[in-house]
C-alpha cells in the first residue's frame, strides 16, 4: 500500500479552506442514521465526541477511568498556544506555523500544521464561550505568557491547571450531550480490539473493567483518541492508566504506525527518588520564564545550592543560547541536563537534578506576583519533595511526557484502515520530532471540535457502509483471542508481579531508547526486550479471575503490548540514521552537540505496517516537502 | 529530602463478590521509605501479597499527580487523609510515624456504591453534571475571546470553584453524604461568569433536583467538606448555590 497523506493543492493557506469546501456534506437529517466510536475522552475524544453529537451522530463514547472527566489531558499544566497576537507582540497564524516546524525540528507536515495554527484562535473563543476561567488582566481581557520555544507571548493558561480547565470544558460539552440523548458513555471499559468488516473499521470489543465481560460494539466509523504511550518507560509522567493497547491492536490490524521512536523527554520534573517509585511529575516548564537553570561550575561540588556563590555556578543554557536562554525548546533543555550530569556536575542525592532558582525572580518581582504566577506548582513541589522552592532552588531531571509518534493519519486523520481515524496524542501528525510546550492541548481540540467533524462527514457521505451488527463473526472471533490472552495471563502463576516486569522494560528502555541513543545499545535493547518478553510469558504472576475487576490483570494486557511495542520504537529507532528533534543518536551530531539532521535521506514519515507475529515489521516512507519554511539548521542562539 | 524508613500496621477494608458485606483485613507494611506516597506504599504492600498468593488491594488511581481526582479512600476517619489540601496520592509517609496502625476505608454514601475493595462506583457526580453543569454552546461560531470580558476578580473566583476535582472526598465526609459541595461548586463557576448568565435559572434549579433525587443527603452546616476538600473549595460556593436557587425558584 502506498501513503497517501491527501494534502489538498494549493497555497498552504488556503489548502483547509478548499479541502473543507471540496469534502462531502452528510444531510442533516441523515447524520441520525450514522452511529460513530469514539474510544477516550481526553481534550481530543470528549472534544470530538460532543462535537459530532452536537451536529446529529450518535455516539458511543468510551474512556478507561470512572468518569470521562478524569482522562489524562487533565494534568496538562502550562497552557496552550493560539495565535491571537492579543499581546500584540508580532504573532500571527504564520508565525505559530514556523514555529512549529521548526521546533518539530522539520519532521512534520506543513499542512496539517498551518492547520492548526488556523485553528488555535477558534479553540480559545470556543473554550471561551463554554466559560473556561482562563487568567484575565484586570481590564478583564484574556491574559497570556510565553512558553518554552517561542518569542512571543501566545500562550493562553487558567493557573497552572489550563488542561484540567480545558478538559473539563469539554466533559460540559459532552455531558450536556449525554443529556440530550446524543451520546452514551462506557466508563470502566478498555478497548482491546477493532474490528473490520470488508476492510473497514466497523466497530470495537472492550473489556468491562468492573465485570470483566468481554463486550461488542458496532458503529459506521471508530475514532481513537486514546492518548500516547509514554509509560513503555514504566516512570513517566502520564497517568498509571496511560497505555499503547488499543493504539497497538490497531496497528495488528492493519493501521501503520509512524515515527514510534519520537518521545518527548520534558525537561523540568521532580527527579527520581527511590526504586519503588510509580511515576514522575511534571513541573510546568512555565516555570523557565522566570526560574534560571544552573548546576555548580565544578563537577564533584556537594554544597549546598546556598553555599555556592554566584560566580561559582554556571547558567548553562543562557551562557549556551543567549537570545533563547532558558526558554529553548524541551529536547535541547533535556539533553543539555543530562550533558550536565554526566559530566559529573548534577546537583541532590542521585547527582541526577540541576537546580531550577527562582531567588532572582523573587527578588525581582516579590513573592507575592511569583506565587500568583506558580503558587500550585510551588505547593505540589513541596508536597512531594518536603522542600520549599521559594527558599531553597527546586531540583529538577527530564522525564519522559509526551509521544510525538503515534498512529499514521492522513490530512482527514484517517489511518491506513478505512474508517479508522486517530485524534490528539494517538496519531503522528503535527509535532514532528519535537513538541513545543502549550501545544498539545491545542492540537487535541483542533483535531476534536474542528477537523474531525468536517472529515468524517466527508467519509460517510462518499462510503457505502453495508449494515454490521456487533453480532457478526468478526466480533465473536475476536472476543474468543482477547478471551485466550486473558486466559493465558491468568494460567501462568508465576513469579514476578506484572509491575516488576514493566519496572525491567522501562529501565530497558530508558538506557538505551532514552534521551540519547547510540546503534550498539539500541541493538542491545532489542536483545534484551525479547529476552525479557519471553520470560514474561512465562514467569508472570497476574492473580485474580477473569470476570471480576482485576487491575493486576489489565496492566498484564498493556505491559504485554507495551513489551512488543519497545522493539518496534527501538527498530524505528535505529532504522532512521540521523538526528531530529528528540530522537538524539550520538553517532549524528554537529559541533556543538545538537541534533544533526540528515535531510536527504531522513526527510520523511517512517510509517510501519505489521507482518505478523514472527515477522519483521515493513517500512513505508512519506516523504515531507517543505516549500515555506526553508529547512534549516535549528539554532536557539 | 533525606529519606527513612518507617514500619505500619494497616487495616483494610476488604469487599468482592465473595465477601459481599466485606471487612477489615490486617497487613503489615514493613520498610516504608517516608519518601514514599500514600499509593506507592499501597504499591508495594499490593506486590507482597501477590507474591503471597493474596489478590491484591483494588483502588482507584490514575494521575498521581493529584489533578484527576481518581483516587481517594478514608484513612483514619480522614477522606485522603489528615493533611489540608492533599489528595490521597499527594499524601506522603512523612506524615506518618514508625509504629502506626493505619486504617483504610473507601468512600461511604448511599449514592456511591462499593465496586471492590476501596473502589466505588461515583457515577452519580457525573448524573449531576448532566443535569446543567455546562452552558449551551456548540462548537463553532463563538464570538472572539476577548468580546467577552470578565473582571479580573470575578474570573479568580469561578476558576477558585472550577478547581474542583470531582473526586467526592466531600460526600465522603459529609455525615448526611451531601454533594453540595461539588454542586455548589459548578453552580457557581458558571453563574460568576457573563457567559453563564443565560442558562443560570435553569442550571440551578435542574442540579439541585438532580442531586436530591441520586440519593445525596442535604448540608446541615457542618463544613466537613470544606475541611477535606483537597482542592480547598469553600463552602461559600454552597451559599452561592442556595442564592441561586433561590433566585431561580422565586423569578
Amino acid at each position: 500500500m502506498t501513503l497517501e497523506s491527501k494534502i489538498p493543492s494549493g497555497p498552504v493557506h488556503e489548502k483547509w479552506d478548499r479541502h473543507r469546501f471540496e469534502l462531502k456534506l452528510v444531510n442533516p437529517a441523515n447524520k441520525k442514521k450514522f452511529d460513530i466510536i469514539v474510544v477516550g475522552t481526553g481534550l481530543a475524544g470528549a472534544s470530538a465526541a460532543a462535537t459530532l453529537a452536537e451536529l446529529g451522530y450518535n455516539v458511543k463514547n468510551f474512556c478507561i477511568q470512572d468518569s470521562p472527566r478524569r482522562a489524562h489531558s487533565i494534568a496538562a499544566q502550562g497552557g496552550i498556544n493560539a495565535a491571537k497576537n492579543y499581546a500584540n507582540d508580532g504573532d500571527s497564524i504564520w508565525r505559530l506555523f514556523y514555529d512549529t516546524v521548526k521546533g518539530g525540528d522539520f519532521r512534520a507536515r506543513e499542512a496539517n500544521v498551518y492547520r492548526l495554527a488556523q485553528l488555535s484562535v477558534n479553540i480559545i473563543d470556543q473554550c471561551v464561550a463554554q466559560g473556561v476561567p482562563f487568567a484575565r488582566e484586570y481590564g478583564g481581557l484574556l491574559d497570556n505568557r510565553s512558553f518554552g520555544g517561542a518569542q512571543v507571548s501566545r500562550t493562553f493558561y487558567a493557573k497552572g491547571q489550563t488542561g484540567q480547565q480545558l478538559l473539563l470544558g469539554a466533559y460540559s460539552a459532552l455531558m450536556r450531550q449525554v443529556s440530550a440523548g446524543k451520546v452514551e458513555i462506557f466508563p470502566r471499559r478498555e478497548m482491546l480490539d477493532v474490528v473490520l468488516a470488508d476492510g473497514r473499521a466497523r466497530g470495537i470489543v472492550t473489556r468491562n473493567l468492573v465485570t470483566g465481560e468481554l463486550e461488542s460494539y458496532s458503529a459506521h466509523a471508530v475514532v481513537l483518541a486514546t492518548g500516547g504511550y509514554g509509560n513503555v518507560y514504566f516512570l513517566s509522567t502520564n497517568a498509571m492508566s496511560s497505555n499503547v493497547s488499543a493504539s497497538y491492536r490497531c496497528y495488528k490490524k492493519g493501521a501503520y504506525f509512524a515515527n514510534p521512536c519520537f518521545t518527548q523527554i520534558h525537561p523540568t520534573c521532580i527527579p527520581v527518588h527511590g526504586t519503588y517509585q510509580s511515576k514522575l511529575t511534571l513541573m510546568s516548564e512555565s516555570l523557565r520564564n522566570d526560574g534560571r537553570v544552573w548546576v555548580p561550575k565544578e563537577a564533584g561540588d556537594k554544597r549546598p545550592p546556598e553555599q555556592i556563590p554566584e560566580s561559582e555556578r554556571d547558567y548553562y543554557l543562557e551562557r549556551k543560547y543567549p537570545s533563547f536562554g532558558n526558554l529553548v525548546p524541551r529536547d535541547v533543555a533535556s539533553r543539555n541536563a543530562k550533558d550536565q550530569c554526566d559530566q559529573g556536575k548534577g546537583v541532590g542525592e542521585t547527582g541526577l537534578a540541576v537546580y531550577l532558582d527562582f531567588a532572582d525572580a523573587i527578588a525581582r518581582d516579590g513573592r507575592e506576583a511569583i506565587a500568583a504566577k506558580y503558587g500550585n506548582l510551588f505547593e505540589m513541589y513541596e508536597k512531594i519533595t518536603g522542600e520549599d522552592p521559594y527558599v531553597t532552588p527546586m531540583k529538577i531531571y527530564p522525564a519522559v511526557h509526551y509521544t510525538m509518534g503515534g498512529l499514521w493519519v492522513d490530512y482527514n486523520l484517517m489511518t491506513t484502515i478505512d474508517g479508522l481515524f486517530a485524534l490528539g496524542e494517538s496519531n503522528f501528525s503535527d509535532h514532528g520530532s519535537n513538541r513545543l510546550g502549550a501545544s498539545a492541548l491545542m492540537q487535541g481540540l483542533a483535531d476534536g471540535y474542528f477537523i474531525i467533524p468536517y472529515t468524517i462527514g466527508g467519509y460517510l457521505a462518499g462510503t457505502r457502509l453495508p449494515d454490521v451488527d456487533a453480532s457478526a463473526p468478526q466480533f465473536k472471533e475476536a472476543e474468543a483471542k482477547i478471551r485466550e490472552q486473558v486466559d493465558r495471563l491468568l494460567s501462568i502463576r508465576g513469579k514476578r508481579t506484572v509491575m516488576d516486569f514493566h519496572r525491567s522494560l522501562g529501565k530497558i528502555m530508558w538506557d538505551h531508547c532514552g534521551i540519547a541513543r547510540d546503534e550498539q545499545g539500541l541493538e542491545k535493547a532489542r536483545q534484551m526486550i525479547a529476552e525479557l518478553r519471553e520470560e514474561f510469558w512465562e514467569n508472570v504472576n497476574v492473580p485474580g479471575d477473569a470476570a471480576d475487576f482485576n487491575q493486576a490483570l489489565e496492566n498484564a494486557g498493556r505491559v504485554a503490548d507495551f513489551m512488543e511495542f519497545g522493539e518496534l520504537m527501538v527498530k524505528d529507532a535505529l532504522d532512521r540514521k540521523e538526528s531530529c528533534g528528540c530522537h538524539f543518536n550520538t553517532a549524528y551530531q554537529t559541533e556543538d552537540h545538537e541534533a544533526l539532521r540528515d535531510d536527504e535521506n531522513y526527510c520523511n514519515v517512517s510509517a510501519w505496517e505489521y507482518t505478523g507475529p514472527d515477522s519483521d515489521p515493513v517500512l513505508h516512507t512519506e516523504p515531507l516537502t517543505f516549500e515555506n519554511v526553508e529547512l534549516t539548521q535549528r539554532s536557539y542562539k | 529530602m533525606s529519606s527513612k524508613t518507617i514500619n505500619l500496621t494497616l487495616k483494610v477494608w476488604r469487599q468482592n463478590r465473595k465477601n459481599p458485606a466485606g471487612d477489615l483485613e490486617t497487613y503489615q507494611a514493613n520498610d516504608i521509605s517516608t519518601d514514599m506516597s500514600f499509593l506507592e506504599m499501597i504499591d508495594v504492600v499490593n506486590e507482597q501479597l501477590t507474591e503471597q498468593g493474596i489478590e491484591p488491594i483494588a483502588f482507584d488511581h490514575d494521575c498521581r499527580e493529584g489533578i484527576c481526582g481518581m483516587c481517594g479512600a478514608v484513612v483514619n476517619g480522614r477522606a485522603h487523609g489528615h493533611m489540608p489540601e492533599t489528595t490521597l496520592c499527594q499524601l506522603h509517609m512523612r506524615h506518618f510515624k514508625d509504629g502506626n496502625t493505619i486504617v483504610i476505608e473507601p468512600w461511604r454514601a448511599t449514592a456511591f456504591p462499593v465496586v471492590k475493595d476501596l473502589v466505588v462506583d461515583r457515577g452519580a457526580l457525573d448524573k449531576i453534571i448532566q443535569a446543567g453543569g455546562y452552558i449551551s454552546v456548540n462548537a463553532g461560531g463563538a464570538q472572539d475571546g476577548n468580546t467577552i470580558p470578565v473582571p479580573k476578580e470575578n474570573a479568580e473566583k469561578a476558576f477558585n470553584a472550577a478547581a474542583c476535582i470531582g473526586c467526592g472526598a466531600c460526600v465522603a465526609a459529609c455525615p448526611n453524604a451531601s454533594a453540595m459541595l461539588f454542586t455548589g461548586a459548578k453552580i457557581s463557576h458558571l453563574a460568576l461568569l457573563p457567559q453563564g448568565k443565560p442558562g443560570a435559572k435553569r442550571r440551578a434549579l435542574s442540579m439541585v433536583r438532580a442531586m436530591d433525587e441520586l440519593g445525596f443527603g442535604n448540608c446541615s452546616n457542618e463544613a466537613e467538606c470544606e475541611a477535606e476538600c483537597p482542592k480547598g473549595i469553600s463552602i461559600t460556593e454552597i451559599a452561592r448555590m442556595n442564592r441561586e436557587f433561590i433566585k431561580a425558584a422565586f423569578s
